[in-house]
Order: structure tokens, then sequence, then C-alpha cells
């Protein structure tokens, strides 16, 4: 159940994380992993309480300890209005403009995902890069998140299954178990 | 008489700050620690313990801002001279973590002493045109016995085999931990090129210490909080501090005004405001400033006091930063263990060939840096850098710019310039409504000519460690032309390491604070941190902000440390 997005503009999105990041039979796509969820938790991360945008610690589990990363952590008053104005934007609330007029997040997706075109979901690879080519600034965004959906913990919404991770030999959080002294100083 | 919340207020709780709240409630004093980043660090209840909220999180830490300052609020400035305008950049500058611990939360701890000429490098070498080299007004052998408690407070792991290391009074707390495997043949290539690699004192417990475990080589160091507290961070400090019962710490506190008594000759306290943008006031008998070389300068700028030199936020200093970046045919998994865990000294003792090169531009000498062996980033930044499309699956797995990347990091001695400076930004704000910091600094020759002189130096030791290829690079970048917002290392200085804002010295005339850190002009308040460092030396400063915030504690409250000679 997508939480900022509709069904449309997450297919849409899921598409086009595929062609910034994509399946190349090794490595999983982007959107495939879930990278459009993350941009969905991010961009709705205020209708969930405590907003998700720090997960909790110390450990996600997976390596022992007790998991805590679903524990999501409170924002102080200061942490709320850096990232609500990143995510949404200051839409001229006066608290929001001491340094002038920032478009957030959700305004930029507002207008990129349509750009794309309704049919983006369903086009063939080489008119979706065509499409993607046509508004790079966009895209440079959707690359910027499809990185950290893919190669961030998955707590984020990204890197389903930590499939990305695996792909290129990499384990996340290793607390509280950590590596053996060999497994620093050896090949 | 005027009634006193607290014998002193202390602005900051980083290392400076953690170390004068351990010093002074050591002595007996009753302090307030107003942060004005938020507490992850550990509760404020008794007894003490770990919040839990630090976590191997790349996200978190490096993307989303999880220390602070989120520069949305909290925005600096930069510009490269006065000829670029107001600014050339709005955003993230040099911006150290704005949370309790402050910036020893992030560091991955590398912590070297400076060495006796370091103190005195004006008498020892001379001035070097368009510079403003300094000696200290106090000897390294004043600071010893300070180095060493620090060294104990803080834990630190490190053996005594750097031939041009300092005279020590007794050996470090711990041996050092595991070497990275890449620093094993990193070191291996640098004593075969003639060099002098050593094991790099760290602040990871290498054993259970002070209550606090072993670093189990996770690998999320740098830019991290510790999840198990095996960081020398000033978590044990402020720990240290808070237990004694006589230390508050009041976080998401922003101060606004060091008060005055009329007569200005004094302090009496300060005003912040709370979380909920509140103003509130705090009497105290004493205003320890230690808010970071960057925030100390901003404050005493935007307050307009203690500056009868003139000199407050001038002679900003950073490390001039060589990166020698090499390319390895294996992995070398730099993702376990900590950051770096070899480095040399001698570009900063030099030879025959780096006085040449000096003599070459017209110098009188240069000097480079301490040169860090260590490992790369982890994967969203390196995802980032490979740019979108059907490469990416097979440059990530490849990973010529983490897994199999090394890099030697050379922090060059950055000399002394009055032009280069921190002053208020004429019209960006933080989100207090309070100037931002603007930061105008470009490098001199002497910091161009060391970097120059030892980059093909560590790209050959690269090369014969085993690299495929190397590259060097530089933060802040060389060249005027390379200052775009395109330059992936930024057109700022990309080190956290910001030193000598408010400069210490003998002749108020000259400096912001007396030889015990004291300002000359407000009798009762004192300056903690890197601010007051006279010279920038080639080496990472926060052993030496520990040292030098305790000695000025010890000398505060009357219980000076007993001079110290070799222990071998």
């Amino acid at each position: 159940m997508p939480t900022w997005f509709d069904d449309h503009q997450l297919a849409v999105l899921a598409a086009a994380m595929d062609r910034v990041i994509p399946d190349d039979g090794v490595s999983p796509g982007a959107g495939g992993c879930g990278a459009a969820d993350y941009v969905d938790v991010l961009l709705g991360a205020f209708s969930f309480d405590p907003p998700r945008i720090f997960a909790g610690g110390p450990f996600s589990g997976r390596a022992g300890g007790e998991a805590g990363f679903e524990e999501w952590l409170e924002l102080g008053p200061m942490e709320e209005l850096a990232w609500r104005i990143r995510i949404e934007g200051t839409r001229g609330i006066a608290e929001r403009e001491f340094n002038g007029a920032v478009v957030g997040l959700q305004e930029q997706y507002a207008a990129g995902l349509p750009a794309l075109g309704d049919d983006f979901a369903g086009l063939d690879a080489d008119e979706q890069d065509r499409r993607l080519a046509e508004i790079p600034m966009f895209r440079a965004l959707l690359f910027g998140h499809a990185c950290e959906a893919h190669y961030g913990d998955p707590v984020y919404g990204g890197n389903r299954g930590g499939a990305a991770w695996s792909a290129i030999g990499f384990e996340g959080d290793v607390q509280p178990r950590g590596y053996t002294d060999d497994e620093v100083q050896l090949p | 008489m005027t009634t006193h919340d607290c014998d002193a207020v202390i602005i900051g709780s980083g290392p400076a700050g953690a170390t004068a709240a351990d010093t002074l409630t050591e002595a007996g004093w009753s302090v307030i620690v107003v942060e004005k980043g938020r507490n992850h660090l550990l509760s404020l209840e008794a007894p003490f313990g770990p919040l839990g909220h630090y976590s191997n999180d790349e996200l978190k830490f490096t993307d989303r801002h999880f220390l602070g300052p989120d520069p949305i609020v909290e925005p600096r400035t930069y510009r490269r001279s006065v000829d670029d305008g107001d600014r050339l950049m709005t955003g993230h500058v040099n911006s150290l973590p704005s949370t309790v611990g402050g910036g020893g939360t992030h560091a991955d701890g590398k912590l070297p002493r400076f060495r006796e000429v370091d103190f005195h490098l004006l008498d020892a070498l001379g001035p070097i045109g368009g510079t403003d080299v300094a000696n200290w007004p106090l000897s390294y052998g004043d600071l010893e016995p300070y180095y060493a408690e620090a060294e104990r407070l803080v834990g630190v792991a490190g053996e005594e085999t750097n031939p041009f290391a300092a005279w020590r009074s007794g050996p470090f707390p711990m041996p050092p931990g595991a070497d990275m495997y890449g620093a094993v043949l990193s070191m291996g290539a640098a004593e075969r090129a003639g060099l002098h690699p050593y094991r790099a004192p760290t602040g990871a417990n290498s054993a259970p210490y002070d209550g606090r475990p072993a670093c189990n080589n996770c690998g999320f160091c740098g830019a991290y909080g510790c999840p198990i507290e095996a960081k020398g961070d000033p978590v044990a400090l402020l720990r240290r501090a808070l237990r004694t019962g006589r230390c508050e710490i009041r976080p998401e506190s922003h101060v606004t005004d060091i008060v005055l008594a009329p007569d200005r000759r004094s302090t009496t306290g300060v005003r912040y405001l709370d979380a909920d943008r509140t103003a509130r006031e705090i009497r105290a008998g004493h205003v320890i400033l230690a808010a970071g070389a960057f925030e100390t300068a901003r404050i005493l700028l935007i307050n307009d006091i203690a500056n009868s030199s003139g000199l407050v936020g001038r002679n900003l200093m950073y490390h001039f930063q060589t990166m020698t970046v090499g390319g390895f045919p294996f992995p070398l998994h730099a993702h376990h263990g900590r950051c770096v865990t070899g480095a040399h000294d001698d570009h900063i003792i030099g030879d025959d060939a780096q006085a040449a090169a000096a003599r070459d531009a017209g110098l009188p000498w240069v000097r480079g840096g301490l040169v860090e062996h260590g490992g790369a980033a982890m994967p969203v930044l390196e995802a980032k850098n490979y740019g979108p499309g059907a490469h990416h699956g097979a440059s990530m797995r490849d990973s010529s710019l983490r897994d199999r990347m090394w890099v030697f990091t050379m922090q060059g001695e950055d000399l002394a310039q009055p032009s280069n400076r921190i002053d208020l930004d004429p019209s960006v704000r933080d989100a207090w409504g309070r100037p931002a910091g603007r930061v105008t600094y470009a490098p001199h020759a002497h910091e161009l000519v060391a970097s120059r002189h030892a980059a093909p130096i560590l790209e050959a030791v690269l090369r014969d460690a085993g690299a495929e290829w190397a590259f060097s690079t530089t933060s802040p970048p060389a060249e005027p032309a390379d200052v775009h917002p395109g330059n992936p290392l930024g057109m700022a200085p990309a080190s956290y390491h910001i030193m000598g804002t408010t400069r210490m010295g003998d002749d108020p005339a000259t400096s912001v604070v007396g030889p015990q850190s004291r300002s000359w002009d407000i009798e009762n308040l004192v300056v903690a941190d890197s601010s007051v460092f006279a010279t920038s030396a080639g080496y990472n400063p926060t052993l030496t902000i520990v040292a030098l915030a305790a000695r000025a504690c010890h000398l505060l409250t009357g219980t000076p440390l007993a001079p110290t000679t070799p222990h071998r």
C-alpha cells in the first residue's frame, strides 16, 4: 500500500528506476528491488509517527543482537523543520523561508513523473531511456535516490532482501558480530 | 553578589567541551554543557548508558545528516577570495557534527600528537611571505602531561615505532588493533621506498578499556557513531562528568549571547534558545567556549566581543589534503576494520628533494603532513560516482572505487594567512534567524608546493604496493579552474580539521587568547577548542584539542599536572 504515490505513479517510477540502475542479469535492477517504495516512504515520511527519516539502532539483527532498525527515531524540532522543507518545500510558510523559497521533493516528483508519460512503464527500454534523457535534472534526482535505495539498508524500502548487496558481496550491518582480525588483515 | 547557576557554562560538547566538563567537575566545579545539536550519544539519566541510536547505516549518517548539522537549517557559505563576491556556494562547508559529542562522534579517531617543533615553528624555520607563521606561547614539554592525560582519558591504541614522534612520558594505553589488509601492502611498499610507516595511533579500542569494549572491526567508522562504544569519542568524558553529579547537559540549546558584565571585562554567562526557541539564560562564573573553530569564531563575531585584536575569525587553517588514490587488481575489503591503520610522517620531516622543491618555488621551506594509509567509501557513495545506465551493476561488482581502491590522504600543514577567515555572511541565515558563517579561503603556494612534491612519491608507493593505476587530487582544489560545482570533492575544503580562528599568543595585539587559553579581553572567558591553534601542524588535531582543553581547565582550577620527562 503506497503512502504517497498512487499505484500508477509507483509503476512509472519503478520502471524509471530500472533504467537508471538496470538489471543486467547478475545484479538486480533498482526498480525491481523497491527503489520506488524507497521514494514513496521518503516523500510520505511524515505520514508515519515517528517520521521515517532516521532508522533506529543499534543493530539490524542480521548479524545477531536484537533488531532495532525498524524502531524509527523521533525528530527534534529543527530536524523536522529541515526535513519538511526538503520534502514538502517552503510552500510560502514564513517559518520555512528564512533563506527564500525551496522546491520540495514532492513537487519535483509531481512534475517529473508526468513528464515521463503515462505510458512509460509499458515502453521499450530505448524509448524509456530517450524520455529520461529529455529531463536530465529529474533523471539525476532519480539516480541519486536509486543509489540510496539500492545500496542503502533495506529498512528504507529499497535493496529488498539485501539483493543489491549480495551481488557485490557486501553485508551491510555486521554488528554486533563484526569482523575477525584475520578478516581485516588477510587477503 | 550575583547568584550563579553553575561555576562554568560550556558551549559545545565535542572533544573540547567534553574534556572541559570532565576536568572541571573532577576539580569540584559545577558545569552546564550547552549543545545546539541533538543527543544521540548517551542517556542523560543515571547510569548514563548508551541510547542505541548509532548504527551501521550509511543513509542515516552520510545522506541524511543524522549527526547534523543539516545544511538546510544551518547553512554555511564559501568563497575562495573577496573577488568572488558575497559567496560561491551555500550549504555544507566542512560542517563538523552538531550533536552531543560533536566532531568526536563521527571521527575515526586518528589521534597523533604534534611534535616539539610545531610549537615554535617561526623560531625554527622562519617566516614565509604572505603567511603569518607563529610560535605558540607554550612548548611541547608544557603540553606533554596533558597529551598523556588525553591519551588515557580517550583511550588511544598505538605503538612507539614512529622514528619521528615527539618524546613521551609513558607508553600508549593500548597496543594497536588489526592492520587493514591494504595497509599491510601500502606500509610494506612505503618501507621499500625508504619511508618510515608506523601503525597509526587511533581512538578505537584494541582491548576492553575504561568499561567500553574492544572494537570488533565492523567497518562503519569514519562518519559514523560507534554502536558499541568502542571508539574514543567524547562518551567516556561526558559520562565521567555526569557521574560526578556536577554536570548537566542541555542539548538542542542554541547559544545566542555571551552576556557581559557592565564593564565589558567579564562575562556573567550565556543566553540561548531552547528546542522550542524559548530564550533562556544561564548565569555562570566562567564561560568555556568549545564550539569548534568555526562556530566559536561565529559566536564571538555575532556578539562582537573578545576581538580587540581584530583577529577573531582570521588565520583560519585547515589541512591541505592530498588524496592519492590507487586501483588494485584484487579486492582489499577496506570496509573491514578501522578506516585508517597506517601512517607515515616523512613529508612533514622533509628531505633534500623536498627542500629543493621549496627553493625552486621561491619558498624558504615547505612541510607536508601525516599520510594516512586508508580505505575507501561505502557503497551508496560509490554508486553515485558511476553515473546512471546499463554499466552500473558491472561497475559496482568491479568496484574500482571501493573494494579495489586504496587511498593515501596527506594532511598537509596549512600556514596561517590573515585573509583566510570566517566572518558573517551578509544575507544567508540559519533557521534561528542568525547570520550564517562564511569561509573565505585559498591555499598559499606553500601548501601547493608540498602537495605537488609528495603526490608522485605517493603514487609510486601505491604502484609498488600493487596498484594498476594511481592518481592524486586535492581538497580544496589546487587550481582556481577546478573550483566549480561539478568537482566531486567540492569547491570548499573538505577537511574537518578546522583551526586557528582565535589564535593563542603572548601579545594581546597579535592574538585573541593568552598562553592559558583565556581571552585577553574578557577575563573569565576560556576558549578550549582548536580555535586557539597558532599553527596547524601536519597532524590530525583532535588529541591536541583534548590536551589543550584539559590544560586550560587544569590551570583555571589551579590544579596543574606535574611536569613530565621522557620514559625512555
